[in-house]
């Protein structure tokens, strides 16, 4: 039930905030900061609740039985993780588009708060059906969010997104209706249930297209190379809020449905195919570290790094052992707060002084030292220091990966040099060296207020957290991880006899 | 006692905490309070510590604090591993450490950042003592990107000119390319041996690799690679001299006694890999002796005070490194610490003379300073000694015991040993002709009103002045480090090869003299031919590393990034977009809006299809 | 009674099809081509009537009642939107109602 009403809370949340902008324009932000805290709270109560089996919370009730389709939600340790992350950073969105979003404030927020349901249900959903259905629900309040409070190229970013993650998730919709109807060859009836679908035997070369399907749905989501170029635009145009759930969040989806679905469900095409995706995540790695480096504007840049650290998550995935799914799960966490953090940072920059082109900028550290100094923490946690969230992620992703291919491995090790390259020289540019200002006044660069300082910091107290005592968060998604990789296990076994 | 050795890099720890949460708001005499005293906390504690422990007869001591990951087979603690090594280092980080902290607030008392640099100077001690005091190899890279994090920080400390922030990410990502061998290595360890606790995979090791075996030499090579990126050694060690750019205090700390040595504490805190693997050892031997014959050349073509030490230390490291590749762990580890002496003496003391020239460094514009500036005078004085092995100095006795150890090798050890000889030989040139330029001849334009100083600059100079002078009668507790089968032994040599070792820096010290003192023979004179003016400009550019790794590394990169600035996938799908637009365009082109025309098509379309129908 | 043979009926009906058709491209007044279109109408409903005779069944001349009713109605309509465009245009010109072109 308590996963119901997770969703239920923000979609209602959402049509009251849209709903209260007539009685009062400052009104919405209020409503949804207490939808998002209401479900935080009731999020902590998963965390203590008793698991029933595997799963901390289950929902299973018939929706369409005639196509074995139902509306079956569930939680597992890896789900909860995520979706104590989609409210925690729904809080930051909030908050830093407490004042940078002034017209149709209620609109925006019903936005906001439906994209969050979206994604509460895509990480809790375990109904194909259902999941495709929420996949859906969390990329058309995006779109709008783009599209309306986007900057100068709004259209065509919102446009871009929009075909990119349509698209794709036509292919896996084609992929999920397969594997129902293999479900009813196999076992005369249609099924859309996860567990069901995880007995249906794939082994075959169709079966290899199907599980393609998934995986470039999942991975133009994530986003990896080649299906990542919607990213940068989406970033560069979306207002602060939109980037953060972007980055923070909908692009965890996409590694959520690899790990959930893409590799259980097909064990042997995964098995087959890990070597080209190790080898696209490698690639994906360095490729968009170096187009990161040439960027002038900074939220492209900082699209391109996120890109260029998924590339770890896809790497962890399909080396699929217990290090580098807990090092790719760990990389989503920390890389959602760091992410989320850096654009926060660039929209904070940008709503001062109306430009995200680096080359105007210069020598500001003195002008805005607390800004320098939380810019200089973030970018170095995105560099992959030791003590920091990205580097435990990170780490355990390589090291798990290592066991599994060697010379892709070492390629995307020597991401984390061009990782250092480009974060380098953000700080460089932005911050350090002389001051310039062109095209904007001095005085509108302001430090950090006391509102940002409150965000910045619980962002950063997490990333040390995670970088100090990961333990937290790695025997929450233990137990899940364990049972996804037993599962393939005994699969492969039984294919192999 | 021992139990409270998680507070050694838990006080810097604290210290950088409030300096930076307080953001520069306290005033100067406090912050100096905090980041000096935190620093000399440790030191106290570290001192306790290293003298219960000595006294305890226990070889080693591990406290685990935390467990900080822990997956699958996988486990990594926060647990602290003490043994003679980590003592020797902990003691040498804190006590020097301390003392530049202390320098520094002198140094540094007219700098607005104030308070920053002294929150970054206690994160890199405290990330430093990580680094030698973690019992595993997870928490020592933690250590090792934390001290090269600080080093970023401090070398581009003084932000607004653009070529320190060059330096100091130079110096960032060089290290970086060895840091990442070193991770690769970690995987290895990990993937072969099952573990990173560095006591357990060292046993681990020699139980299941033979000497010689591929994983070994892989391992070995992997972990040499992060320690020629820490230790600025050949092929990484273009970014030392650059990294001068700091304040003087953190080339002492950072950049002569502590962090750059941290190469050679992985080679020695793994040498078992190390001897597992025999022909890297080598390696690390030749690498050791190429590097301290190359800097010694280009030491001699300096003009900035700065750079002239950072390339002595670039080669005195390479002692270390040569003494590690032979096998004399021991020496190798001794030469670090009374380098660190002397060196830290010597930055400190070029600190002062800058300082009091109003931040002068070409030593060509300096001169006969010895009556203005007097304690700069002495410490120079005594830390060239130690450093050109003067005997009985602190560096002779270490620079002896590397290089007997290099003769006490069979067969190419007579080599290295000859060249490490020339080095000592090169090593006197340079640092008198330093010496000998800076405080003595005729004045070449500054004249310093008086000596910068006061208790909290001279003191740390003389107690430095008495390391580098009696640290070479220390010993060190590091047999039960090294007891596995240590190359060097009492070897007994004869009077003739002493001789040499302590001729060689000797004749330097004459060769300066009658360069630079007596202008018997003078650099104009040799300067005269064509191809010394290019040895000069060749040695000058440090063997010419920087210009070939821009050509190979730097160019290249900025070449690509320029060109794929607009990336170059996105422009397929952009081809995709230009597809569809024209497929539209073509298809529009039907829709003339002319009935006529819409008829004749119908007409035409019926007439094909039934013609089709009937020839078909 | 000797019956015309339907081949002649058929190509008079083809005959005055392709007449209608020819009028259709080539007019530029709207009105001669709704005249065009007629002829092209009442062509097939001859065709429709030599059929029927030929294979003697009503559905032929049923079909013709048809399209003979059918064109009753299409100019009905096609004379109003006629009146129509002269109005608002000035002209029964076709080509000016070109707006639809993409």
């Amino acid at each position: 039930m308590i996963l119901v009403a997770l969703i239920a809370i923000l979609f209602v949340g959402g049509l009251l905030a849209w709903a209260s902008e007539r009685i009062n324009p400052a009104l919405p932000k209020y409503l949804a900061l207490l939808t998002i805290l209401l479900d935080l709270l009731l999020m902590t109560q998963l965390l203590q609740a008793e698991p029933d089996g595997a799963w901390l919370a289950l929902i299973d009730v018939e929706w369409l039985p005639r196509f074995g389709i139902g509306f079956f939600l569930a939680a597992d340790g890896l789900s909860t993780l995520l979706l104590l992350l989609t409210g925690f950073l729904g809080l930051m969105a909030i908050g830093s588009a407490w004042e940078e979003i002034k017209e149709r404030s209620g609109f925006f927020y019903f936005n906001l708060l439906w994209t969050l349901a979206g994604v509460l249900g895509v990480f809790t959903a375990l109904d194909l059906f259902l999941f495709f259905f929420f996949w859906e629900v969390m990329l058309i309040p995006m779109y709008f969010i783009i599209a309306i409070w986007g900057h100068e190229n709004k259209n065509y970013a919102a446009m871009k997104f929009f075909i990119f993650t349509q698209v794709t998730g036509m292919l896996m919709l084609i992929s999920i209706l397969v594997l129902a109807y293999f479900h009813y060859v196999q076992f005369g009836a249609f099924s859309f249930d996860y567990r069901d679908l995880l007995n249906v035997s794939t082994s075959g070369r169709l079966e290899f297209w199907v599980m393609l399907g998934f995986f470039i749905g999942f991975t133009t989501k994530l986003p990896s190379v080649p299906f990542h170029s919607w990213l940068p635009d989406a970033h560069s145009q979306a207002p602060t809020a939109g980037s953060v759930i972007l980055a923070g969040v909908l692009l965890k989806t996409g590694a959520y449905g690899l790990i959930r679905f893409a590799v259980p469900l097909f064990p042997e095409a995964s098995l087959a195919f890990a070597p080209v995706a190790m080898a696209l995540a490698a690639f994906s790695i360095l490729y968009c570290a170096k187009v990161a480096f040439a960027q002038t504007d900074i939220k492209r840049l900082i699209a391109y790094t996120s890109v260029s650290h998924m590339g770890f998550v896809t790497l962890g995935v399909y080396a699929w052992n217990e290090q580098a799914l807990q090092g790719a799960v760990m990389t989503m966490l920390a890389h959602g707060l760091s992410a989320a953090a850096l654009f926060m940072l660039a929209g904070g920059l940008q709503y001062r002084i109306h430009t995200r082109n680096m080359p105007d900028m210069g020598g500001f550290w003195p002008r805005v030292p607390r800004m320098a100094t939380v810019a200089v923490f973030f970018s170095i946690a995105a560099l992959g220091m030791p003590g920091l969230g990205n580097f435990i992620g990170e780490f355990l992703a390589l090291l798990g990966a290592f066991k599994a291919n060697i010379p892709f491995t070492v390629l995307a090790t020597c991401g984390v040099i061009f990782a250092a390259v480009y974060s380098l020289w953000v700080i460089q540019k932005v911050f350090h060296g002389e001051f310039r200002n062109e095209g904007f006044e001095e005085s509108s660069l302001a430090d950090l207020n006391r509102r940002e300082m409150v965000y910045f910091a619980a962002m950063m107290i997490g990333l040390v957290w995670m970088g100090m005592y990961p333990q937290s968060f790695l025997d929450l998604s233990a137990g899940s991880l364990n049972n996804l990789l037993a599962g393939t296990q005994e699969l492969l076994a039984l294919a192999q006899e | 006692m021992l139990d409270l050795i998680w507070l050694l890099p838990t006080f810097p720890l604290l210290g950088f905490l409030v300096l930076v949460l307080t953001a520069g708001k306290l005033p100067k005499p406090i912050v100096a309070l905090i980041g000096a005293g935190s620093v000399g906390a440790s030191f106290l504690l570290a001192a306790l510590i290293a003298f219960q422990f000595a006294n305890g007869g226990e070889d080693h001591y591990v406290r685990e604090v935390w467990t900080w990951m822990a997956v699958g087979d996988f486990r990594s603690g926060f647990s602290f591993y003490l043994d003679g090594l980590s003592m020797v280092m902990m003691l040498i980080i804190t006590g020097i450490g301390f003392l530049i902290h202390l320098y520094a607030t002198g140094y540094m008392a007219d700098d607005p950042g104030y308070s920053r640099f002294f929150s970054y100077m206690n994160l890199f001690v405290a990330a430093m003592l990580m680094l030698v005091l973690g019992d595993n190899l997870v928490l020592l890279y933690l250590g090792w990107e934390g001290v090269g994090l600080c080093s970023y920080l401090l070398i581009g400390f003084w932000y607004t000119n653009p070529e320190n922030g060059y330096a100091a990410r130079k110096a960032f990502v060089v290290t970086r390319v060895g840091d990442t061998s070193m991770a690769i290595g970690l995987f290895l360890l990990f993937a072969q041996l099952g573990t990173l606790n560095i006591q357990d995979m060292l046993s681990a090791a020699e139980t299941e690799w033979a000497v010689g075996s591929g994983f070994a030499i892989a391992a070995s090579l992997l972990l040499l690679g992060g320690a020629v990126g820490k230790s600025a050694q050949l092929p990484l060690q273009t970014w030392l001299p650059d990294a001068m750019a700091g304040p003087t205090p953190i080339s002492a700390l950072i950049h002569a006694a502590t962090m750059v040595t941290a190469g050679v504490y992985l080679i020695a805190r793994t040498h078992v890999l190390f001897e597992l693997a025999p022909d890297v050892q080598m390696l690390v031997a030749w690498i050791g002796l190429i590097t301290l014959l190359m800097a010694g050349f280009t030491a001699l073509t300096q003009s900035d005070i700065k750079r002239v030490l950072a390339y002595s230390t670039v080669s005195q490291i390479g002692y270390m490194f040569l003494g590690l590749g032979v096998g004399a762990w021991s020496a190798a580890i001794f030469h670090l610490m009374t380098h660190a002496f002397f060196k830290a003496l010597l930055f400190l003391a070029s600190g002062t003379v800058i300082l009091s020239l109003h931040h002068e460094q070409d030593i060509f514009k300096m001169g006969n300073l010895r009556k203005k500036l007097p304690v700069s005078f002495l410490s120079f004085l005594i830390g060239s000694l130690a450093l050109t092995a003067f005997p009985f100095t602190s560096g002779y006795f270490s620079k002896d015991e590397i290089l007997l150890g290099a003769l006490a090798l069979e067969g190419v050890g007579t080599w290295l040993w000859l060249g490490g000889v020339l080095g000592a030989f090169f090593t006197g040139i340079y640092t008198f002709r330093l010496f000998f330029l800076v405080f003595f001849g005729e004045s070449r334009g500054h004249e310093p009103d008086k000596e910068v100083g006061g208790w909290h600059m001279n003191g740390p100079l003389y107690l430095l002045m008495v390391g580098a002078l009696l640290a070479g009668f220390l010993h060190l507790p590091l047999e039960a480090v090294f007891n596995h089968g240590e190359a060097f032994e009492e070897h007994h040599v004869s009077a003739l090869v002493h001789g040499f070792m302590i001729a060689s820096p000797l004749i330097g010290i004459g060769v300066s003299y009658l360069f630079y003192m007596s202008g018997s023979l003078s650099v104009a004179g040799l300067m005269g031919n064509p191809l010394s003016r290019l040895l000069h400009r060749f040695w000058h550019s440090g063997w010419g590393m920087d210009w070939l790794y821009d050509r190979l590394f730097v160019f290249p990169f900025l070449w690509l990034a320029r060109i794929n600035r607009a990336d170059l996938i996105d422009r397929c799908y952009g081809v995709l977009v230009e597809l569809s637009r024209a497929g539209n365009e073509l298809l529009v082109r039907t829709q003339t809006g002319y009935l006529r025309w819409y008829a004749l098509s119908v007409v035409g379309g019926l007439v094909l299809i039934v013609s089709l129908g009937v020839l078909l | 009674m000797e019956s015309i043979p339907y081949e002649h009926g058929l190509i008079l009906a083809s005959i005055l099809f392709s007449l209608g058709l020819i009028g259709v491209l080539t007019r530029r007044n709207i009105v001669f081509v709704l005249m065009s279109l007629e002829i092209m109408l009442n062509a097939s409903g001859l065709a429709f009537i030599v059929a029927a005779a030929r294979w003697g069944h009503a559905e032929g001349q049923i079909m013709f009642l048809m399209i003979l009713t059918l064109a009753a109605a299409e100019v009905a309509v096609g004379l109003g939107l006629i009146i129509q465009m002269y109005r608002r245009f000035q002209t029964v010109d076709i080509n000016v109602l070109s707006e639809m072109k993409g």
